[in-house]
């Protein structure tokens, strides 16, 4: 392999280091808003939430616009009649689906999302999901997953979903003995592009993408399938993705050039390709990465900043601003610090760098006031406040919307933190 | 189950929160899972609230449900109390609380704290926001008003005063309006006691009493409270909603009769800022006679608006709606006086087929059937919640009063300038002195695109300021334009038509006689009548027998 980047001695960083776990009032999204970026990335798919106004509310609240006519989502509101037991609610969740799919003869594969409230009556979706797809195949597949606040947290979400569609994915050929790659969590189509290249450069040809973009375009898995998470919060997909006997590659997530580098290369290794290759391949990229990444870190070095839990990719972007840009960290507050899944993300972290797990968000403020940083990262319902208090902060949600991994976004994921910086010694008081 | 694609009202405790976010000093424990606190970003994002809202969310997840939620509340409801010290509290469920039975209200009652505790029972699968917003203003009103005993204002030598009921948190240009109201009550001799729930505090909901009688702004929010306090206290209110002139006049009489106050003395003084009317009467205006126009919103914004578009703007109201189902009757009353359809729905896509049914000139409606308008090209203005950021311009820009209905005029009519503007840009687009590579004509005659660029630089030498570069810039970024643009989908469009039916030269010629702003629809109407009746060739003749026959 290419030696690159030195890979760092082991024990260094945060592997063993202690985590403050917290339990109290969380200020983050449940499961069912990955629903918004979902849809975008699986064309031809439709949620359907089977929850109450707030669910819907909710959705529509997080997504900010309504721009969609007809978006492919919707919520089947459970009402009085179906909690008092006077209408059947699989028989109303088969009226709302036939509607549906009437209206809607694009759609191919629909979820049936549950909620708090459906998961509190214990409404059966698995049951409902598997009666309706022999209802509706081959034209429509139904699968579902929760999504609900008591038991996922905002980006759980997505990871729900891809796991209920593990088990539905094509056994490759078991004759076949050559490796291919699964590449694990929902990218941006323009990162996965740019992804795709580098793996054709470098004679990696047997690469898919999950979840894909279209439904038919399942990709097919078998033992000689390595899979590589894109994203850190896919904990149940990579156990589903193990059962089918599938092994992980494991690497750091690709944020930044380091990030990038060494999880191409976790990738690269799967096919065993040679590290002239891997170089001649990735050099340039890394190269204007490294010059995008440049202008910031003169503005960024030595500055604090404060992650509060948002969408698990607090630990990698911790790495990144810390190692690439220089900064300081003040907190690196996650919802779910999975231990497995970031070994490589921590080993790089600046020992004693505070983690916490969980939330109580009071107590959390309390620390952040104390700590004074330079930036806050953190949700929308605290970025408006904090900022009256007179931090400067930068909305979470952002990161998950916006495409920030690769080398060619290694630039635009700085900037993103310069931006609230800069504004702020722009606008003279 | 009722299949939702986008949802006007959130559900029932969002409305409580809007009634203890417009509040100064209750704090709202509400027993809820994670993700619940999402509605606080409603406050700080889309209003831009600099606080968070006041509430404490119990944050209760799967594997607790098994174990003590109960005591969860407790915990948390204490240390609300501790750390936020309100001088009243709101308790309650939001809709999977509901579901596991905590019984918030006792759980805190049994806390013993030093404060009233106000419990909300909130149906959260019946009910939907503005319910619950009026609920939890009644229940706190009920809770914390103190018996007062009534004096008469000219006895007691001072001047009428009255409560303004009903502005919350992410209300609809409620900041504005109260500011507007409260200043048109001072003007006619009436002081405003207590404004509640928009930045009122514990005590000053306990005093309401006090007053001689109520403005209801807004009855989604405060009709219950109101006819309490009627009842309760003897406190009269007002049925007038002040929007439009015709309204803030009748507004104006019947706050006057309450008070005891001279109403056409009340009105001379109120009126000074009013311009809309004489707006509206101006011959500019004659344009807007007889618009198609479709209303949607809560229903006191609707019918408001529908009122103001058929008496003060000269529009025709083709259809009318509300998503509110507790104020439906109003709505209903409305549309037989418009001599139209009422529609009431929360259905989105009933709303979409009903305006895409009527195709009306102008919408006024609520965010959802702005998105409606752009899909559909029709100019739309919003009246109503649910509200956008947009919703709160950073300007003072009120929907009542007489300042509120010059705002109407100038946001209703501007869209409709708007679409006048981009279809006189269309008429003009093939004219020799207007197409896109033209010079702007402020710029000076004679200069064609290219060579404007060319001058622009020795022209301009040295002390030309940066605006004139600016502007002299211009044509060089549009002079590509028409070799791709406009001209030829022009060109193309005629001759398609000419396959079918043909224009006869003179006949041509005297469509060219026809004004600008209404020729294109001249032609397509013609264009039709010829179609429709196989005439290949359309004369002087045919052109006038289409105007008959299409002439309203």
């Amino acid at each position: 392999m290419s030696p690159v980047i030195p890979i760092r001695p082991a024990g260094g960083g945060c592997t063993d280091a202690p985590v403050l776990r917290e339990r109290g009032q969380r200020e983050v999204f449940c499961g069912l808003t990955g629903i918004i970026w979902l849809h975008r990335k699986i064309q031809d798919a439709f949620f359907l939430v089977v929850g109450s106004r707030t669910c819907a509310h909710l959705i529509q609240s997080a997504a900010g616009v309504m721009i969609f006519a007809e978006p492919r989502f919707a919520t089947a509101i459970i009402d009085e009649r179906d909690l008092a037991g006077l209408a059947d609610c699989n028989d109303e969740l088969d009226r709302v689906v036939t509607r549906l799919l009437e209206r809607r003869p694009d759609i191919k594969l629909l979820f049936l999302v549950g909620s708090c409230p459906s998961e509190v009556i214990k409404l059966d979706l698995s049951r409902a999901a598997s009666r309706l797809s022999r209802q509706f195949m081959p034209r429509v597949q139904v699968l579902n997953y929760s999504g609900s606040g008591i038991e996922t947290t905002f980006t759980q979400g997505e990871d729900a979903c891809l796991a209920a569609m593990v088990p539905t994915l094509p056994e490759a050929l078991a004759t076949d003995p050559r490796p291919s790659l699964l590449v694990v969590g929902a990218l941006a189509d323009v990162v996965e592009d740019q992804f795709s290249r580098l793996f054709q450069q470098m004679g990696m040809d047997r690469v898919q993408f999950f979840p894909p973009r279209h439904s038919d375009r399942m990709p097919a898995i078998g033992p000689n399938t390595v899979y590589l998470l894109a994203q850190p919060f896919l904990t149940d997909t990579a156990r589903a993705l193990e059962a089918r006997g599938l092994k992980r590659a494991a690497a750091p997530f690709p944020l930044g050039v380091e990030g990038t580098t060494l999880w191409l290369q976790a990738a690269a290794a799967v096919f065993g390709v040679e590290a002239a290759v891997f170089d001649r391949a990735t050099s340039p990229g890394r190269e204007r990465a490294r010059v995008a990444i440049t202008r910031h870190r003169e503005r960024l070095q030595q500055r604090s900043v404060f992650f509060f839990p948002d969408s698990q990719l607090e630990v990698p972007l911790a790495r990144f601003l810390s190692r690439e840009l220089g900064m300081q960290l003040s907190e690196v507050g996650s919802p779910y610090l999975h231990r497995q899944h970031l070994a490589e993300e921590l080993a790089l972290l600046p020992e004693g760098t505070p983690l916490s797990e969980g939330q109580d968000v009071e107590r959390q403020l309390d620390r952040c006031r104390a700590a004074q940083p330079d930036i806050v990262v953190c949700g929308l319902g605290l970025a408006n406040p904090l900022e009256a208090e007179g931090m400067t902060t930068k909305w979470s949600i952002e990161l998950v919307f916006t495409p920030i991994q690769g080398y060619e976004q290694a630039g635009d994921l700085a900037e993103l933190f310069t931006r609230p910086l800069e504004r702020r010694t722009r606008l003279v008081a | 189950m009722q299949l939702t694609v986008w949802t006007y009202e959130g559900p029932p405790h969002v409305g409580a929160m809007r009634v203890a976010t417009a509040l100064r000093d209750v704090h709202y424990v509400l027993h809820a899972p994670q993700g619940d606190t999402y509605a606080d970003l409603l406050f700080t994002m889309i209003e831009r609230r600099s606080k968070r809202p006041p509430v404490t969310y119990t944050t209760f997840q799967a594997r607790d449900l098994g174990g003590d939620t109960a005591e969860l509340f407790k915990t948390a409801a204490r240390q609300a109390f501790e750390r936020f010290a309100p001088k009243a509290m709101l308790v309650g469920a939001s809709c999977t609380a509901e579901l596991i039975q905590d019984d918030p209200g006792g759980l805190a009652q049994a806390l013993n704290l030093p404060v009233p505790v106000v419990p909300l029972e909130l149906p959260s699968y019946q009910r939907k926001e503005n319910w619950g917003a009026s609920e939890t203003f009644y229940q706190l009103v009920r809770a914390l008003a103190q018996p007062h005993e009534r004096t008469d204002a000219q006895a007691a030598g001072r001047r009428p005063r009255c409560n303004l009921l009903g502005p919350t948190a992410l209300g609809f240009r409620h900041r504005d309006d109260v500011r507007e109201i409260r200043q048109l009550l001072i003007d006619i001799g009436v002081d405003v006691s207590v404004v509640a729930p928009l930045d009122a505090g514990a005590d000053d909901i306990a005093r309401l009493p006090e007053a001689d009688f109520n403005v209801l702004l807004y009855p989604e929010t405060a009709l219950t409270a109101a006819q309490w306090l009627q009842r309760q206290h003897g406190q009269p209110f007002t049925r007038s909603v002040p929007i439009g002139v015709n309204g803030t006049d009748a507004f104006v009489r019947e706050v006057a009769t309450l008070a005891g106050l001279d109403a056409e003395q009340a009105l001379a003084a109120a009126r000074r800022h009013s311009r809309s009317g004489w707006w509206s009467r101006s011959v500019d205006s004659t344009y807007l006679t007889g618009k198609r126009v479709f209303v949607f919103g809560d229903a006191t914004h609707a019918v408001a608006a529908a009122r103001v578009a058929a008496h003060e703007m000269g529009f025709t109201v083709v259809g009318i709606g509300t998503y509110g189902r507790e104020f439906a009757r109003e709505v209903r009353a409305a549309a037989e006086h418009h001599g139209c359809e009422a529609l009431v729905t929360d259905d989105y896509l009933e709303v979409e087929s009903r305006i895409t049914e009527l195709q009306p000139e102008l919408i006024l409606g609520t965010q959802m059937e702005r998105h409606i308008a752009k899909r559909l090209g029709i100019p739309c203005a919003v009246i109503s919640a649910p509200v956008h950021v947009q919703d709160f311009p950073a300007r003072h820009s009120p929907q009542m009063g007489y300042e509120g209905a010059n705002v109407l005029f100038d946001t209703w009519v501007h869209p409709l300038m708007m679409g006048l503007e981009e279809h006189l840009l269309a008429m003009f687009r093939h004219d020799f002195e207007f197409h896109d590579g033209a010079a702007p004509s402020h710029l000076g005659h004679g200069h064609a695109a290219g060579k404007a660029a060319q001058a622009a630089t020795p022209a301009q030498a040295p002390g030309a300021d940066a605006v004139a570069m600016v502007a002299a810039s211009q044509p060089v970024d549009t002079a590509p334009a028409p070799t791709h643009g406009t001209g030829n989908v022009g060109i193309s469009t005629g001759a398609a038509n000419d396959a079918i039916t043909r224009w006869a030269p003179e006949a041509e010629r005297e469509l060219g006689k026809i004004p600008f702003f209404v020729r294109g629809k001249a032609r397509r109407n013609t264009e039709r009548f010829a179609a429709e009746r196989g005439v290949q060739m359309i004369t002087v003749e045919t052109l006038y027998d289409a105007k008959a026959h299409f002439g309203r």
